[in-house]
């Protein structure tokens, strides 16, 4: 028998065969599909096309609006009606409206809707959040999620993986967006074109959850299909605590075929910020200068959840925020928010000087709440930094990790939280 | 099936925040989202894009989201075709979806210039630059992707397979 690798095992498993290989096309059956108040008003007409009048199944179909929600103006509006009316024709189970949603990678996930085993498309292309939980889970786009929604299939090529093997642990204030950063900063927004980022190795059992997620979330920012991690007790703890779903555990062969493998150790990544106007423009916190900031960004599918807000408060605690700064923090959740609260780190937001959003994309993607005018500057969470991405064509942003964030938004240049503790 | 046109050239990357700012995204009209393509990086695109025109980039093209709506904004712009080096995966998988022609040829990638006029044959992947005369053969796609192609798109496709 043929080796595998961990994504090649799920997606044989779903497309009924013994042995998948890279390069092969295959029709996969689909554990849950996805879509926000963007891409799915696209499916929703696509899908009226082929004429059907029931989705594949109510219950594995997801629809969140979240990136222009609350309802930013009337077109935003009008999409999210429709959509709605979508939703309760077909008796979709898993539509939430606002006060229910969060930032849907970190809610389906909360929500136990997507596990271990997983396949999982979504009309967005941080779907591959949940490659977090050891899902195959990957972005698509609005025609793909309708055919999805109407035959509970998709076609997929088999991706060739890239392992990056793990060592050792992060040091003070070091986390996993400065790990995939520095990942992305390595090998290129399109170094994983195509392909599955597999990490693997004794480090990642130093990776909390919610590191995972941003990881695997940010697989996209190197073109990657997908990016997985392999299923341990804190995997399982988190799984346990959220879903009931049944779950199917796959692993790697060890003598599974990579196309590139690389070792990293842990102790040796720095913070790191991705200057404007692409993901893999990475610089270490030491070698950034001075940059001043109009803005400060910490939430998002890439850095909204608990662990995120923990750790931005932690810096923040008894100090204000820059006159010259604006800092917005969103938690990704309604269930993170409360967590927050009750934590009392929205006592230290609040005296800090920040503003704290519900749930929302908002200004990742300059949808609102946190658009950028003509020349200024953002540090960000967030995970892209394209041209005009938070706003105006002639605004920057500078993507890096909440504890980055937390200390530029202190001090109104991109900043180290090491400066703190010498002040 | 062929196409022929002036190149509109663009270089690494194009992302679909540019393809299509997230702020039109409020609608999905096709002709709406056409009247802002580009604008970030390429003011006058909507002005001087013709009918049947061919957009030419480097590497990665339609990198970023996987709103659909930049292949649509594309095509309805008038583009007959994209060649690149390369393509992001989610944006190759839309334009097939949707029936925008696109082909990888790095070499016609990287020679053809911006005003050229091109002539595209989609199936057999022949690639003739008339200005500078010069040939070249893209990767032809699978045979399962060309089904997709001969249905219309993928709908056109699943609206089969479901019968």
């Amino acid at each position: 028998m043929k080796k595998m690798t961990m994504t090649q095992k799920i997606l044989a498993k779903h497309a009924g065969l013994d042995y998948v290989e890279p390069g092969q096309l295959i029709m996969a059956s689909l554990d849950m599909v996805l879509g926000n108040d963007i891409t799915t008003p696209v499916a929703v007409k696509e899908f009226r096309k082929i004429g059907l009048t029931k989705v594949f199944d109510k219950e594995k179909i997801a629809i969140v609006p979240d990136h222009f929600c609350p309802n930013k103006d009337i077109k935003s509006a009008e999409q999210v009606k429709f959509i709605r009316e979508f939703a309760k024709e077909m008796e979709i189970t898993n539509f939430f409206e606002v006060g229910q949603m969060g930032i849907e990678h970190a809610l389906l996930p909360e929500l136990g809707l997507v596990t271990a085993g997983d396949v999982v498309i979504g009309a967005d292309s941080h779907t591959c959040t949940y490659g977090a939980l050891g899902a195959f889970s990957t972005g698509v786009g609005s025609t793909d999620m309708a055919s999805g929604m109407a035959s509970g299939k998709a076609w997929f090529k088999v991706p060739e993986a890239i392992k990056f093997e793990l060592k050792g642990k992060f040091n003070k204030n070091v986390s996993g967006k400065d790990l995939i950063l520095h990942i992305i900063g390595m090998i290129g927004v399109d170094g994983a074109l195509y392909k599955s980022m597999e990490f693997t190795g004794e480090g990642v059992r130093n990776l909390n959850i919610d590191d995972r997620f941003t990881i695997a979330n940010m697989a996209i920012e190197a073109g990657a299909k997908n990016g997985i991690f392999p299923v341990d007790e804190i995997t399982l703890d988190y799984i346990r605590e959220h879903s009931k779903k049944p779950y199917d555990i796959f692993e790697a062969d060890k003598e599974a075929v990579y196309s590139e493998e690389h070792v990293i150790d842990l102790s040796t990544i720095k913070m790191t910020v991705s200057f404007p106007h692409l993901p893999d423009n990475t610089r270490t916190i030491d070698e950034v200068g001075t940059v001043t900031i109009d803005q400060s960004v910490i939430g998002s599918c890439t850095n909204g959840r608990i662990e995120d807000m923990r750790i931005a408060a932690n810096i923040l605690k008894g100090h204000k925020i820059h006159k010259d700064v604006r800092c917005i923090i969103f938690p990704a959740t309604q269930k993170i928010w409360k967590q927050a609260m009750n934590e009392g780190l929205f006592d230290i937001f609040i005296d800090a000087g920040a503003a704290v959003s519900t749930p929302t994309c908002g200004p990742c993607l300059g949808g609102h709440m946190g658009i950028l005018a003509k020349g200024e500057r953002s540090v960000s969470t967030t995970n892209r930094n394209f041209v005009g991405r938070m706003g105006h064509p002639e605004s920057e942003v500078y993507l890096c990790s909440p504890a980055v964030a937390a200390a530029s938004a202190i001090l109104g240049r991109i900043a180290s939280p090491d400066e703190l503790e010498e002040i | 099936m062929k196409a022929s046109g002036k190149v509109i050239k663009y270089g690494h990357n194009v992302d679909t925040d540019v393809i299509i700012p997230a702020r039109y995204l409020n609608t999905s009209d096709p002709k709406e989202l056409a009247s802002h393509c580009m604008e970030d990086i390429d003011a006058d695109f909507s002005k001087k894009v013709n009918q049947g025109d061919i957009m030419v980039a480097l590497n990665n093209f339609g990198c970023g989201s996987s709103r659909e709506h930049a292949p649509i904004a594309i095509k309805e712009s008038g583009i007959s075709c994209v060649i690149a080096n390369t393509f992001a995966r989610i944006f190759y998988r839309n334009a097939i979806n949707i029936g925008l022609p696109i082909l990888e040829c790095r070499q016609a990638a990287e020679e053809i210039n911006e005003g050229d006029y091109v002539t595209v044959d989609f199936l057999t992947g022949d690639i003739f630059n008339e200005t500078q005369n010069k040939k070249y053969v893209a990767k032809p796609f699978p045979p399962f992707m060309q089904e997709i192609i001969e249905n219309n798109g993928l709908i056109g496709y699943i609206k089969k397979t479901l019968k």
